[in-house]
């Protein structure tokens, strides 16, 4: 971690001109949402700053993987829609995670797959039909410098994306790419396998926590059994589900360190999922925390869908999250 | 929790990638002569496999990266540091760094409720405030953000009902025994007292935050002139908000 920092730092220093000129995409909508996002900002958290990163780790994998980008790659999260983009030059790309509706000159762009994009034609995301976030990676990446040792942008901080102050995208934004890599991609397509429908019921692994005994039986077994619905409080930092008050003898803790995923239970009772924007640290109980693979399913889950909580062992967990990571070695 | 599961220190999953390493079940400023040197030792012992460390009043999360160590690897190398960890006296010293603060009622609004609230005249809790030297006991809430400790018990004050949607970058701010400085702008529930000329938060210094986890922080009241000529910011707060 040591070297992180360090590394963070010299980028700090060595900050000379804007080196960001090759443009790859004009903005002429931006929609609600839409982010630049690397694999997450590490080694700060101890100052207080989030990690950031992809909300669903997995479209965004598949997305980087498909346009023949290694794993890090910055790539645009687009979260509901109404992004349109104009290619500024031809460019190779691929688009996984949700189904936004996206075309390419209005034909339909398909998804988990790689594409060919001329210079001049548009890109555009309509909104949700599957899913609620889309990752666009082009090959060679978007470009931007890094803050803190990363470009992944939060907005709540201020820190990344494509400005280094955490803005999201906006109408007229010109947005960099990088030099594709010689390797290339090896894959054309996802797998089937891989493609999720984000539609079925999800069932989320979820580890259980030290605080488990904290909550009364019943509230363990509704934890567990209960369909729990996504609440519309939810976003980069947590998303709230609603269902059967889950009552805990203990009501708040001395703030400490949150992991990604975590499900924490304020004494409402209805628990919080934490994502990648949270906040460092907190004080509610907790269930446990979710897999990585389970919080990104969940980041793909629009309000008012059900989800089930799954007690998972850390053996099978660890078996899944290093099956997916084997796709994008080498 | 009872029996077995209670001795302290132990290991609580905190996930695929994570231990919650927790030392301690009351907050004392004693706890970061153990935790300074477990937070460093951690990052000698997991190398390129640490992802992350977060210290906080009573604990220490450990991140690592699961697919270089299991979860039971990793298990194992902090078992192994708790068995032969010391405390480390140089880390109860800490570095002591001072905040200058303009203490007024312009940008500290909520400095005549906190005497009302206390008994104190405005002068006394400002002096209270300015004369104890605080310890950072955790980073958190927005970047550079750090919760010291403990405040004299003479100035506890609940949080406000109903936060305020934007607090001014620098308010210098108390909620129960802790006080903090904001470093953004941020919603938030403390009282304020007053602003500071520090730069809290900074991208483009070496370590970004002013403050860390175990430093020691002093409170210096200056007045206007000394606090602009510090480059601070007298713009005053809406009244009401």
């Amino acid at each position: 971690m040591k070297s992180v920092m360090k590394r963070a730092m010299q980028r700090v220093t060595n900050s000379e001109t804007n080196k960001y000129t090759v443009i790859g995409f004009r903005v002429e909508r931006a929609g609600p949402l839409a982010q630049l996002e690397d694999a997450g900002r590490f080694g700060m958290r101890r100052l207080g700053v989030t990690q950031g990163g992809p909300a669903d780790l997995h479209g965004w994998a598949w997305a980087n993987h498909l346009a023949g980008n290694p794993w890090g790659t910055a790539a645009l999260e687009i979260t509901f829609g109404g992004l349109t983009l104009v290619a500024e030059r031809d460019l190779t790309l691929a688009v996984a995670g949700a189904d936004l509706g996206a075309t390419l000159d209005g034909q339909a762009l398909p998804l988990w797959q790689r594409v060919q994009c001329c210079k001049g034609q548009r890109l555009a995301f309509a909104m949700p039909a599957n899913g609620l976030r889309a990752y666009l990676a082009v090959a060679g990446g978007f470009a931007a410098e890094p803050v803190l040792g990363s470009v992944a942008c939060v907005v709540r901080e201020g820190l990344g994306g494509f400005d280094g102050r955490g803005s999201k995208l906006a109408e007229g934004d010109r947005l960099a790419v990088g030099e594709p890599s010689s390797a290339g991609a090896s894959l054309n397509a996802a797998p089937d396998e891989v493609r999720i429908d984000y539609r079925a019921p999800a069932r989320l692994s979820l580890l259980p926590g030290a605080q488990v005994g904290d909550f009364t039986g019943q509230s363990l077994f509704q934890a567990f059994n209960a369909a729990w619905c996504v609440d519309d409080r939810a976003d980069r930092m947590g998303v709230r589900l609603t269902g059967p008050r889950l009552q805990c003898r203990v009501g708040s803790l001395v703030s400490e360190g949150i992991g990604l995923g975590a499900v924490q239970v304020p004494p409402d009772g209805q628990p919080i999922a934490l994502l990648n924007d949270r906040q460092t640290i907190g004080g509610y109980p907790r269930l446990g925390a979710l897999t990585p693979l389970a919080a990104s399913r969940l980041a793909q889950c629009l309000p008012g869908q059900e989800v089930r909580m799954v007690a998972a062992s850390s053996e099978r967990a660890l078996v899944a999250y290093r099956h997916f990571r084997a796709n994008f070695i080498g | 929790m009872s029996g077995e599961g209670a001795r302290l220190p132990r290991l609580e999953s905190a996930g695929l990638d994570g231990w919650m390493v927790r030392l301690f079940d009351q907050i004392e400023e004693s706890n970061l002569a153990w935790i300074t040197p477990l937070t460093r030792r951690c990052e000698a012992a997991f190398g390129d496999a640490l992802v992350d460390l977060v210290p906080s009043y009573t604990t220490l999360l450990v991140v690592f990266d699961p697919l270089r160590l299991s979860p039971e690897e990793a298990r194992r190398r902090l078992l192994a540091l708790l068995g032969d960890l010391a405390p480390d006296e140089q880390a109860e010293a800490g570095e002591v760094r001072e905040l200058p603060t303009w203490y007024d009622e312009r940008v500290g609004p909520d400095l005549a409720r906190v005497a009302e609230h206390t008994g104190l005249s405005v002068e006394a809790v400002i002096d209270c405030h300015a004369g104890t030297l605080y310890r950072v006991f955790a980073l958190g809430f927005a970047p550079g953000f750090a919760f010291m400790g403990l405040l004299d018990e003479r100035l506890e004050v609940p949080r406000l009902a109903t936060p305020r949607q934007r607090v001014p970058v620098n308010s210098v701010a108390i909620a129960g025994r802790q006080t903090a400085a904001y470093p953004t702008v941020t919603p938030g529930g403390w009282n304020l007292l007053g602003r500071t000329s520090a730069r809290l938060f900074d991208r483009d210094r070496e370590g970004f935050s002013l403050l860390a986890v175990g430093d020691r922080v002093r409170f210096v009241p200056v007045d206007r002139p000394a606090f602009e000529a510090q480059g601070g910011d007298t713009t005053p707060m809406k009244a009401g908000r």
